[in-house]
């Protein structure tokens, strides 16, 4: 399937990605011609097939009901580009 | 006379056990090494040589004060780390300009580990965009070059894990394979590569690119130390709950009990045909056909098998591994770390702004493609039908390890191309991964191992795939081959 | 029945509520952080709940656990094997980029919650029991807080991110669209709150937002098979905005459809000054949040006999405590649901009758003091200094004759200002009752020689006077006299 500029409009958009004229052009391009090898999975019948998320099942593994204070707030605030201990910081939402 | 650093780890541990050499002294001869051969090689990102040597100067205290036969294999040897696992205090980028000054508050579980094992870190690896990659060109800090010719690339996303250690950089390195990562750079730079059980390496302090396909190994110059560095890496971790709550055997012992003579006897092993197709190179075909033959003299049964999905894999993959990739690379959005667009005129220009500057354009790409595949009315189409598809592959190799052993396939089907040569084709680079994918698919380990050389002197690695949790068998099965060959005793000489 | 009037007809409102519980663990969701609120901001993070490179998350067994005893208490079918899933979005408060929720598997469906509902108007202002559905109950993380101006500095010209809610547990509860009034929202919701508080699951507390609601409104005209288009109206903190809300609403969509407009599917917000509700998002942030299973967690399996031993963990629910209130205790409906109303409540009346075993006594005092002591409040039963065992003794004191009834009232609020022991009040206060027949003569006697006429008048035969006279006691007495002794001894002397 062929991705019109719209569509890859809509999609960076999504994914919030600021796409400047020529890469709309390339990634719809690109993209398209990825899609298109993509679709050699339709020649498959799925129909009666379980999907597989994991390769290995098993069940989520527990965690007791406990409560830790963690200590690495004032680093990981460092890492921050816009902060106000101990705050992160945004420009204003409306 | 041998330099201390074109040995291996398990040379070193005799040397440091018998006071032959301290830890210092390797150390010291490694960073001679980086200082004579980075400038050409560019496997690091970073490199933390002043807290190496006083982590060596701390391991040989420790030597003279409980005595060199009490230590651990890892102990005082320096281990290259991939730049996508979390090191506290050192730098971490993922190869991302998005997290070109990022320190992490913490350790990953795997980089705490070798700590623990007295493993030095000389500094972090070179690899593809957020691991986005088959030859490391996607990284924002420079392709790192294949150590055997400089020409070409070191393969991907790995790239600077392989070239450093085979460049004697480092002594060893870790890896992440999605798709072949570890696999195909340590194939097309003469190393052995482990791609273990998903769930067999904790995922914790890793950062994602497909969190069900992802998965922790090494890079190493032979079988015994791929052991030695599974063995550090292996176990459950409580903070991954894709970690698998299983024993892990004794993966050095498991080599040593191999029987000298016909080690393979027995063995039952299985080549695919789908694996052997048109298009792929002469020498690599030639020298997997001569692997097969020596494995036949080592005893084992090699017989033909079939894979029927096999072609399905990759475009399975791209769509399962991007449409993971694009919520995983959500988080990084300017707000917490990582880069931020300077003066956002808004919320959501801080949002686009910071991640369009932040990403390169195969990372961007691929979340595009994620994104879409996930969206209302394509997700049934694209995203469901690929886990269906997976399952395919899944039971084709259950089918086929219903009577046999091991797996053998070659790794890539070419050996190390130029610098370039693909990167203009999203495409043709996707289908580099065409051997290695379908393993990540199935969640199975995998190990690539050096079985030859082109007449133009490049490597060509061969691939053994063993059931889940398997390890020991294709470790054992490469360890066998390894012993009758001298492949992976050749260095690259700069 | 709740129909409102238009020009082109009689409408009628559908309701389904979405019902957002913060779970009462000590830890977060998918990570050890402390859930407690009011600490400092970011307090509570960690990498995990700051969404670090490299970190994973890992569930909260009680979570599990919470999310069955909800579904047991709302005869939901509890799924053997769930999937966690994410929600992907963009927000400065969401730090992964996406929120890990259940949306296909959730953990429970087919839910139902049977409430009493006030009918409006009804003569003989009843109730009427009804049963509304509930579609399913699933997990999800909270996000984090905004602050849109500095606590301190009080400048407003950025936003603040606060994290500390991010990654607490929620369960959310949503009804299928089964209420018709205002009336039954609150009910349900009433009935909800209740049940989850009895559960342990959830503290109830509306005004700090541990249980949220959403209203999904719409309105059809009555007879009309067909769903009007709904909106969903957001920050209903109280029973009272509630009932509003859905009123405004309702009101508001059948002005938009008679002046021939169209409902836009949006979401709302309830101003609660304005007492209107408004419109948050404009169409083009139309969202599509590509949900997908977390590859980052395996499916939630819950093994059968865990759900065994969670089942007999479950307390008794207001309904069944109510009617085992009215049959063990033959207490009225009317007292029986008073009391169960809090489990609290229900607690601290069975614990007085552990060593007093008059239950409508106990019911009748609670209902008339300890209800108006406590200001309904439910956590004032916990923190007061009056406890239950208070209650029996002084009502024992009672029935020997030690004090009068009226007495015990003010022992009983003395005790609750005080904490000490009811004799000790008895004493100090001076309210032990009087039943020395001389003691009681000398005060009768006083009030007969100072009331002449009276006495006269009563001789002549107006029997009435006789309270009138041990009222005069009672007053002179401060109340100390014993009634009946009182009344004997007041009679006889007047015929003597």
């Amino acid at each position: 399937m062929s991705l019109t500029k719209e569509q890859v409009l809509k999609i960076a958009d999504l994914a919030r990605l600021d796409l400047s004229e020529a890469e709309v052009e390339k990634y719809g391009s690109q993209l398209s011609s990825i899609l298109k090898y993509v679709e050699t999975l339709n020649q498959l019948d799925v129909s009666s097939i379980e999907p597989t998320a994991h390769a290995v099942s098993v069940a989520t593994p527990f965690r007791e009901d406990v409560a830790v204070q963690d200590e690495t707030l004032e680093k990981s605030l460092r890492n921050a580009p816009d902060q106000e201990v101990p705050f992160f910081k945004v420009p204003k939402v409306l | 006379m041998t330099e201390l650093y074109d040995l291996t780890i398990h040379e070193l541990q005799d040397l440091l056990k018998t006071k032959k050499a301290s830890s210092q002294e390797i150390t010291t001869s490694v960073f001679q090494r980086i200082k004579s051969v980075e400038p050409r090689v560019q496997a690091y990102i970073t490199l933390t040589e002043e807290s190496a040597l006083a982590q060596a100067k701390l391991a040989d205290e420790k030597i003279s004060s409980v005595g060199a036969q009490f230590i651990a294999p890892l102990f005082g040897i320096p281990i290259g780390i991939k730049d996508n696992f979390l090191t506290e205090g050192i730098k971490t980028t993922a190869g991302s300009n998005i997290l070109n000054n990022y320190i992490p508050p913490y350790n990953g579980t795997t980089v705490q580990k070798l700590l623990d094992a007295g493993a030095i870190i000389p500094g972090k690896l070179n690899m593809d965009e957020f691991a986005m990659g088959s030859s490391n060109e996607t990284s924002f800090f420079g392709t790192p070059k294949n150590p055997w010719d400089l020409e070409r690339i070191a393969g991907g996303s790995s790239g600077g894990s392989a070239a450093a250690v085979a460049a004697g950089e480092c002594f060893a390195s870790t890896g992440t394979d999605t798709g072949g990562s570890i696999r195909l750079p340590a194939a097309l730079t003469n190393l052995v590569g482990i791609k273990p059980t998903y769930g067999r390496v904790s995922r914790y302090g890793v950062i994602a690119f497909a969190s069900s396909l992802d998965q922790v190994g090494p890079l190493t110059k032979d079988v015994m130390d791929g052991a030695i560095m599974l063995q550090a890496l292996a176990g459950h971790d409580p903070k991954d709950s894709t970690s698998i709550n299983t024993p892990v055997p004794n993966y050095v012992e498991g080599l040593k009990k191999l029987p000298k003579d016909l080690p393979l006897k027995g063995w039952k092993i299985a080549i695919p045909k789908e694996y052997f197709v048109e298009g792929m190179d002469a020498e690599v075909s030639k020298a997997t056909q001569e692997a097969i033959e020596t494995l036949k003299r080592l005893g084992a049964e090699c017989r033909e098998v079939s894979l029927p999905h096999t072609q399905y894999g990759v475009p399975t993959y791209y769509i399962l591994a991007t449409a993971e990739a694009s919520s995983n690379l959500a988080r990084y959005d300017g707000i917490r770390y990582g880069h931020r667009k300077s003066d956002p005129a808004s919320l959501v220009d801080l949002y686009k702004k910071s991640r369009s500057e932040g990403f390169g354009s195969e990372v961007k790409r691929r979340i595009m493609l994620g994104t879409y595949v996930l969206s209302a009315g394509y997700y049934d189409a694209y995203y469901i039908r690929a886990q269906k598809v997976r399952t395919l592959i899944r039971q084709d190799f259950e089918k086929v390890f219903e009577e046999n052993d091991v797996i053998l396939t070659p790794v890539s089907p070419t050996p190390a191309w130029k610098i370039g040569e693909k990167a203009a084709d999203p495409l043709k680079m996707y289908l580099s991964d065409i051997f290695t994918i379908n393993i990540n698919l199935a969640g199975l380990p995998a190990l690539s191992l050096p079985c030859g050389m082109t007449q133009s002197g490049l490597p060509i690695g061969m691939q053994i795939v063993s059931k889940h949790f398997q390890e020991e068998k294709m470790l054992q099965a490469a360890y066998a081959y390894e012993q009758a060959t001298s492949w992976s005793q050749m260095r690259a000489r700069l | 029945m709740y129909t409102l009037e238009g020009k082109k007809g009689t409408y009628e409102v559908v309701i389904g509520l979405e019902v957002h519980a913060q779970m009462l663990t000590q830890s977060k969701l998918f990570c050890s952080c402390s859930t407690t609120f009011g600490k400092s901001p970011n307090q509570n993070t960690c990498p995990v709940c700051l969404a670090l490179p490299g970190v994973l998350p890992v569930l909260n067994k009680k979570v599990a656990e919470f999310a069955v005893k909800a579904g047991f208490a709302t005869q939901s079918t509890i799924a053997r094997k769930s999937v966690f899933a994410r929600k992907n979005y963009f927000y400065p408060d969401l730090p992964k980029g996406y929120q890990i929720s259940q949306y296909e598997l959730p953990i429970c469906q087919h839910g139902k919650l049977t409430v009493d509902v006030e009918e409006e108007g009804s003569q003989n202002s009843g109730k009427e029991t009804k049963t509304f559905g509930i579609t399913r109950i699933h997990i999800e993380e909270d996000a984090g807080k905004l602050l849109h101006e500095h606590p301190e500095h009080r400048s407003s010209d950025s936003t603040w991110v606060d994290l500390n809610r991010a990654g607490v547990p929620l369960l959310e509860i949503v009804s299928e669209p089964e209420m018709r009034s205002p009336q039954d929202a609150v009910a349900y919701l009433k009935k909800l709150r209740q049940t989850l508080i009895y559960l342990g699951v959830c503290d109830g507390n509306m005004e700090e937002g541990s249980l949220r609601c959403d209203a999904n409104v719409s309105v059809r005209l009555v007879g009309s098979k067909d769903f009007g288009t709904r909106t969903e109206t957001k920050n209903l903190n109280s029973f009272k905005h509630i009932e509003k809300a859905i009123h405004y609403e309702a009101t508001r969509q059948i002005e938009v459809l008679e002046e021939g407009g169209r409902i836009v599917q949006e979401t709302r917000l309830w101003d609660p000054d304005q007492e209107k509700t408004y419109s948050m998002r404009s169409k083009e942030d139309a969202h599509d949040y590509r949900y997908f299973p977390d590859p980052d967690l395996l499916p939630l399996l819950i093994e059968e006999s865990w759900i065994e031993e969670i089942k007999k963990s479950l307390p008794e629910l207001p309904d069944t405590k109510k009617a085992r209130f009215i049959s063990d205790y033959q207490l009225t409906p009317y007292d029986a649901d008073i009391l169960t109303s809090l489990k609290k409540l229900a607690d601290f009346f069975e614990a007085c009758l552990k060593d007093y075993k008059q239950p409508k006594k106990v019911a009748a005092w609670i209902i008339n003091e300890y209800m108006r002591l406590i200001k309904a409040d439910e956590t004032m039963i916990e923190s007061t200094l009056l406890k239950p065992h208070h209650v029996s003794e002084t009502l024992k004191l009672v029935d020997d004759g030690t004090i009068s009834g009226s007495a015990s009232k003010t022992v009983l609020a003395k005790i609750f200002e005080t904490g000490l022991s009811p004799k000790e009040i008895i004493e100090k206060e001076g309210l032990a009752q009087v039943s020395d027949d001389r003691a009681l003569e000398a005060e009768i006697d006083k009030i007969i020689a100072n009331s002449p006429k009276e006495v006269e008048r009563f001789k002549a035969g107006n029997d009435k006077l006789l309270g009138f006279f041990v009222g005069q006691v009672m007053k002179a007495m401060q109340g100390r006299a014993n009634p009946g002794k009182l009344n004997e001894l007041v009679k006889k002397k007047l015929s003597a």
